[in-house]
């Protein structure tokens, strides 16, 4: 048996294999699947570079031969140097930093918002039969309007500060939160919840105890799409009509032919998402954190 | 829905009076308990029909019948979890509506909540009967440590094998003190030897505080080795057929030995004829019939 791994060895590694010993025998498997693990690690991240050259550097070849006008689709070295002026200049509107700490407040607090009411409506909704039959016609109509739409309705009504886009990006979230939390509710062990009753516990701790913890799972799978919506609710909202935002900075730059100012906006949003993704996957594996490993990320979807 | 709100301000009434809760047994009566259930294709399926049964207090008793004889039904009903459509039960005298005081539960399925561990699972009782956490806390500590689990306190019970977790269960449903223990086949999912250590761990532990049980199983040797009563159901729609009386002496001791005595294997092949009918007839009905639905209940 161990003939066969030991010659296929001596090609790919020579002279790793010294003694006839068991240990030495076990020493040179641990060591030839640490390589082979090792050998595709590097082998994926080389493959992930060589995507990443090539999409951009065709971008940059394609729009410098002129067989794509760089005038509607943008250069990649004009994007970099639109941020870098972004950056030194600032924007029409001020600094960048403040579009973005613009944005990003009005995008948190829609946020904020939207979890805590799509959870309230959700949980409450998902225990109390009668309150959920009588809405749920209600509610799928809602859900199936535009939403987006409402947020000319909030700018108009509630005027170009931050008010109308924290309202848009909260009403996104809240509808993802809620189905989720709810249908996170209804999912909850018939026996937990018998076993909970038999045991005593109140209405308030079955669903402290066991409801709530049990739909946190669906709830915290919801977060990682509400943020995004929570993002586009603001951008959107700046985009309807604002003073300042990231979403004004790209409505600009759509109005003066300038697509480098789209992209390199577009940039920074990818930025800032990415990282609020790190966040709420830190916060999940905290609250998470009593799964079995192996469910860590089927769970995420 | 006026209905679900007098049961909710009846569960309120019950949990105050669980405070006098007498600890020691309670006896258990069915008189004439019929279920029904509207199937979800509308049709009327019938689960129980007028069972009477008794079972004195401090009674171990084992429940067998062929699947989907409404055996789980019956738990249910005497839980107060589920109501009967006709019939009443007694549970120490009282008629039961809404959740039956003093009774704990084990069911077949783990009912242990997965995010917390071993001694948050096992605190889960006292704690909503009110106990203050510390308090909760020590005596869920005993009773882990009963049950030979002390070290594995800060465990999630996905960390723990099967025979452990239904350990966990085990002193998660007997540290209120119940007067009625419910079991729904709490063996049922464990391998053999670990079955046979947790029957002789749920004597022992039963034997210290004498609750009166309701042991609802498929394995009749099982049944025997345990109760001092077998009632043996009908196939659906489950009716009581017959009720023996196990003569065995207390303590039983280890459960595997006792198979070897003369007279638990006249027990087994006495019973097992009555039994057999029912388990054949049911099975001479096998095909969609709603009865593994009813069954999971």
């Amino acid at each position: 048996m161990s003939a066969l791994p030991r010659s296929r060895n001596s090609d790919m590694k020579p002279g790793s294999l010294t003694g006839s010993q068991a240990a030495a025998d076990e020493a040179a498997i641990t060591a030839r699947v640490r390589g082979t693990a090792r050998r595709r690690r590097v082998l994926i991240w080389a493959a992930r570079a060589a995507a990443l050259v090539l999409v951009i550097g065709g971008w940059q070849l394609l729009t410098t031969t002129k067989i794509v006008d760089p005038f509607f689709w943008g250069q990649p070295s004009g994007i970099v140097r639109q941020l870098n002026d972004w950056l030194r200049h600032g924007t029409a509107y001020g600094s960048i930093w403040l579009q973005i700490w613009i944005t990003m407040k009005e995008a948190v607090l829609g946020f904020v918002f939207g979890v805590a009411a799509g959870v309230v409506t959700g949980v409450l909704l998902g225990q109390v039969r009668f309150l959920s039959d009588v809405v749920s016609p209600f509610i799928k109509v809602v859900n199936a309007i535009p939403r987006i739409v409402l947020g000319s309705l909030f700018t108009v009504a509630l005027g170009l500060g931050s008010t109308p886009k924290v309202a848009l990006a909260a009403v996104l979230v809240f509808f993802v939160v809620f189905f989720n939390a709810f249908q996170g509710v209804r999912e909850v062990d018939r026996n937990l919840l018998a076993n909970a009753r038999v045991l005593g516990a109140s209405r308030l701790a079955v669903t402290r105890h066991v409801v709530l913890p049990s739909a946190l799972t669906w709830i915290i799978a919801s977060l990682h799409v509400a943020f995004g919506l929570a993002i586009i609710g603001a951008i959107v909202g700046e985009f309807l009509g604002a003073q300042k935002g990231l979403g004004l900075v790209i409505a600009n730059s759509q109005n003066n032919f300038n697509p480098n100012g789209v992209f390199g906006a577009m940039l920074i949003i990818a930025v800032l998402a990415l990282t609020a993704e790190g966040l709420i996957g830190l916060l999940e594996r905290r609250l998470l954190s009593w799964r079995p490993p192996s469910q860590g990320e089927a769970g995420r979807t | 829905m006026a209905s679900t709100f007098a049961r909710r301000r009846r569960g309120v009434r019950d949990r105050a009076e669980f405070a006098d809760a007498a600890v020691r047994a309670a006896d258990i009566e069915l008189t004439g308990v019929t279920k029904r259930f509207v199937t979800p294709s509308g049709s009327m399926y019938t689960a129980l029909r007028d069972v009477d049964l008794e079972i004195g207090p401090g009674k171990f008793c084992a429940v067998v019948g062929p699947t989907g004889c409404g055996k789980s039904t019956t738990l249910t009903i005497v839980a107060g979890l589920d109501r009967p459509s006709a019939g009443v039960v007694h549970v120490g005298g009282r008629a039961v509506d809404g959740i039956t005081t003093g009774t704990s539960f084990m069911f077949q399925a783990d009912a242990l909540l997965p995010w917390k561990t071993v001694l948050g699972n096992v605190a889960l009782g006292p704690v909503f009967r009110g106990t203050p956490k510390r308090e909760a806390q020590a005596r869920a500590r005993d009773w882990v440590r009963r049950v030979g689990l002390a070290g594995f306190e800060d465990h999630h019970p996905h960390q723990l094998s099967g025979g452990m977790r239904k350990r966990v269960s085990l002193a998660a449903a007997l540290i209120n003190e119940p007067s009625i223990l419910l079991m729904d086949e709490p063996f049922g999912a464990l391998d053999v030897q670990t079955k046979a250590i947790m029957s002789n761990e749920l004597l022992g532990l039963w034997e210290q505080t004498r609750p009166s049980v309701i042991f609802v199983t498929h394995d009749l040797e099982e049944a025997i080795a345990l109760a001092d009563q077998v009632v043996v159901m009908t196939a659906g729609p489950g009716t009581v057929k017959a009720v023996y009386d196990i003569d065995l002496p207390r303590p039983r001791g280890a459960v595997q030995e006792i198979r070897f005595e003369p007279r638990f294997a006249e027990l087994l092949h006495q019973i097992w004829a009555s039994l057999r009918e029912e388990v054949e007839r049911a099975y001479s009905r096998t095909g969609p019939s709603p009865s593994a639905k009813e069954e999971r209940s």
